[in-house]
């Protein structure tokens, strides 16, 4: 299996990188093309429930939260592989990472600029937005800094802002080289203002090391904080299916699971679009295959958990629900939700399906059908059988209104990152120069050490 | 005096070494060693810090600052909030309750943390920066440039030195 090679020529590694800003594959526009299709059906739902109000969402009491909150988590979860694996693999001095970080930081930062609207979109009379926020006003409204609601936007804007920072620093070094490579014109000069004058002096290389580490700390409490809160927004709650003890690990290992599924889809949109085959290796895609292995693994033994403690916990409403779940008019999709999420990823213990690319996407693709259910199936099945029979409400369907406005989300998402990735090298350069260079060391030491042994028994 | 730059430009970080080793070692009047040289390289490189010396970082100070800046303002700024909003009805709960306000602190705590060192990093790196007097963009490829401040007096020596350890080029600043 072809991996790095160590004797490529560091020029090459800009040239191939900096061609991907100029001339990708013509499945770039053709998916560009539907991202902007959805996401304009998602701005015209959006438009037309802006016009005529909530109830063609078909939200209603009790389904007050319905997909716009279910898709919500999952984009907030789908953040979280990004920055997340980016932070702790960088600590662990993971080379792997170094070809693949970057689009998994951007994904990160886009999952959660998608998870954002989805707060503006739920909340309804967007005019009135102003109301949330903390000010002296006459309404007497005050927000609640006891909710978690409010610590959720809090950590949300947090973990945003941080990522943007920690996706820039690390971009600095490659937008210098942009800045030297690109013909003079408007790129050229966004290039220029955004590499801030960088030259990989010594005393910016001793600084940047520094500064990246310390934000890869900062940012690996971060994000278990974000999804645990995100948790809290349920667990804090008396609701049956949402009190739940072990429910921060099991949203931060949902988060990781989705997150990880969806870094190996766009590894192979990437990969086959961007031509870069040398740089976004099988080797790599192996390695983030085995780790969606075990971390699905978690998310499923957290999901027995979950089940167990309810079932034995003697909540008759708690269990009540859990069966509602599993026979009621939830059932196809809470089923889909444990085939996908559960069985479809031991594919991936199947040694030569840990490479088969055709494989490998159309299980990715059915790992996040499986956590966009699991997120789905938190939400709605709880508020159709709660505490209180009489407000039970098992038939709710939501509108096309709201399916519109998830695809959309779908399409922006892909929209703002197939646009970074043309924009903006989404191979760090810098770093598959460093890999290449201590593999080089690592071989000629090798090489070295292998002499001397030989020629002492000579 | 006037000073004149030279960037010297090599293919590897063994050559680059050899040629600090030797300008350390060298009294070369006019030129101080400390001051006048900067390393340029295309990756982070540890091994340039070794054989520049130790240099200081500041950038965790900043750090350090932010995060406790960031978490004590959060918590006053949070809790002076709840303690203004009397019209809000409490039922006997504590005005500044600290669970919650743990959470919130917790995220200023981070937030002011990277904020400040994002900034302590462009302060000590020196960025945004004006192009150096002598820039090659072959540093940003593969090469290890060498950047030399010194006085008229001293640029043949360097030059001779930088020539020894066979260069791939070495371009001076016109004389002023």
């Amino acid at each position: 299996m072809k991996d790095i090679r160590e004797d490529i020529a560091w020029a090459k590694i800009n040239q191939d990188v900096m061609k991907s800003l100029e001339n990708p594959r013509p499945l770039y526009w053709v998916i560009l093309f539907f991202a902007v299709l959805t996401f304009g059906i998602g701005i015209g739902c959006e438009v037309y429930q802006y016009q005529m109000g909530m109830g063609v969402a078909n939200l209603d009491n009790p389904h007050v939260w319905g997909l716009y909150i279910a898709t919500f988590i999952f984009w907030i979860g789908m953040s979280h592989s990004g920055t997340l694996l980016s932070a702790i693999l960088h600590l662990m001095h993971a080379d792997w990472r170094k070809p693949i970080y970057r689009f998994a930081e951007a994904m990160t930062t886009f999952s959660l600029m998608t998870a954002g609207l989805f707060v503006m979109v739920h909340l309804g009379r967007l005019w009135q937005f102003y109301y949330a926020v903390p000010y002296p006003n006459e309404r007497w409204v005050w927000p609640n800094f006891q909710s978690p609601l409010l610590w959720d936007a809090m950590a949300i804007f947090t973990y945003l802002s941080s990522s943007v920072l920690f996706l820039f620093v690390g971009m600095i070094p490659d937008l210098a080289i942009a800045r030297d490579n690109m013909h003079s014109g408007w790129r050229k000069k966004l290039y220029t203002l955004l590499a801030l004058g960088w030259e990989g002096t010594d005393r910016q290389w001793r600084n940047f090391r520094v500064t990246y580490l310390t934000i890869a700390c900062f940012l690996i409490p971060l994000a278990v904080s974000v999804h645990s809160i995100v948790a809290s927004d349920f667990g804090m709650s008396q609701q049956p299916g949402w009190h739940v003890t072990s429910f921060p690990p099991y949203f931060v290992a949902g988060a990781l699971y989705s997150g990880c599924a969806a870094i190996i889809t766009l590894f192979i949109i990437l990969r086959y679009v961007f031509k870069f085959e040398d740089y976004m290796t099988l080797p790599i895609l192996k390695k983030i295959v085995r780790l969606t292995f075990a971390i699905a693994m978690v998310w499923t033994y957290l999901n027995c958990i979950e089940f167990a403690s309810v079932w034995y916990s003697h909540d008759a409403v708690s269990k009540d629900l859990l069966i509602q779940k599993m026979t009621g008019p939830y059932a196809p999709f809470w089923w889909a939700m444990i085939f996908c999420g559960s069985i479809v990823p031991l594919v991936f213990a199947i040694k030569r399906f840990q490479t088969n690319i055709p494989v490998l996407f159309a299980t990715s693709l059915l790992l996040n059908l499986g956590m966009w259910l699991e997120r789905w199936m938190i939400v709605s099945p709880t508020f159709s059988h709660g505490y209180y029979p009489w407000t039970w409400d098992h038939d709710q369907w939501p509108s096309m209104i709201q399916w519109g406005i998830v695809f959309g989300s779908f399409g922006w998402f892909t929209l703002l990152f197939m646009v970074f990735c043309k924009m903006f090298p989404s191979v760090s350069m810098y770093e598959v120069k460093e890999m290449v260079y201590h593999r080089t060391l690592h071989l000629k030491q090798n090489g070295a050490s292998e002499q001397t042994v030989e020629q002492g028994v000579h | 005096m006037s000073k004149r730059h030279l960037l010297a430009l090599y293919g590897d970080f063994d050559q680059a070494e050899a040629v600090v080793k030797e300008l350390r070692n060298t009294k070369i009047s006019g030129f101080d060693v400390n001051d006048d040289m900067i390393v340029k390289s295309p990756i982070e490189h540890p091994e340039v810090e070794k054989f520049l010396g130790e240099k200081p970082v500041y950038v965790q100070w900043f750090t350090l600052i932010g995060a406790v800046l960031g978490g004590s303002l959060g918590f006053l700024g949070i809790s002076s909030a709840q303690a203004n909003f009397f019209m809000q009805m409490k039922g006997g709960k504590p005005i500044v309750p600290l669970p919650p306000n743990f959470v919130l602190t917790y995220e200023l705590f981070i937030l002011g943390g990277v904020y400040i060192t994002i900034l302590g990093f462009l302060i000590c790196s020196g960025l945004p920066a004006k192009r150096s007097p002598l820039y090659n963009a072959k540093v940003s490829v593969d090469n290890i440039g060498i950047l030399v401040k010194a006085e008229e007096a001293a640029v043949g020596a360097l030059k001779a030195i930088f020539a020894k350890h066979k260069a791939l080029e070495i371009q001076e600043e016109a004389g002023k």
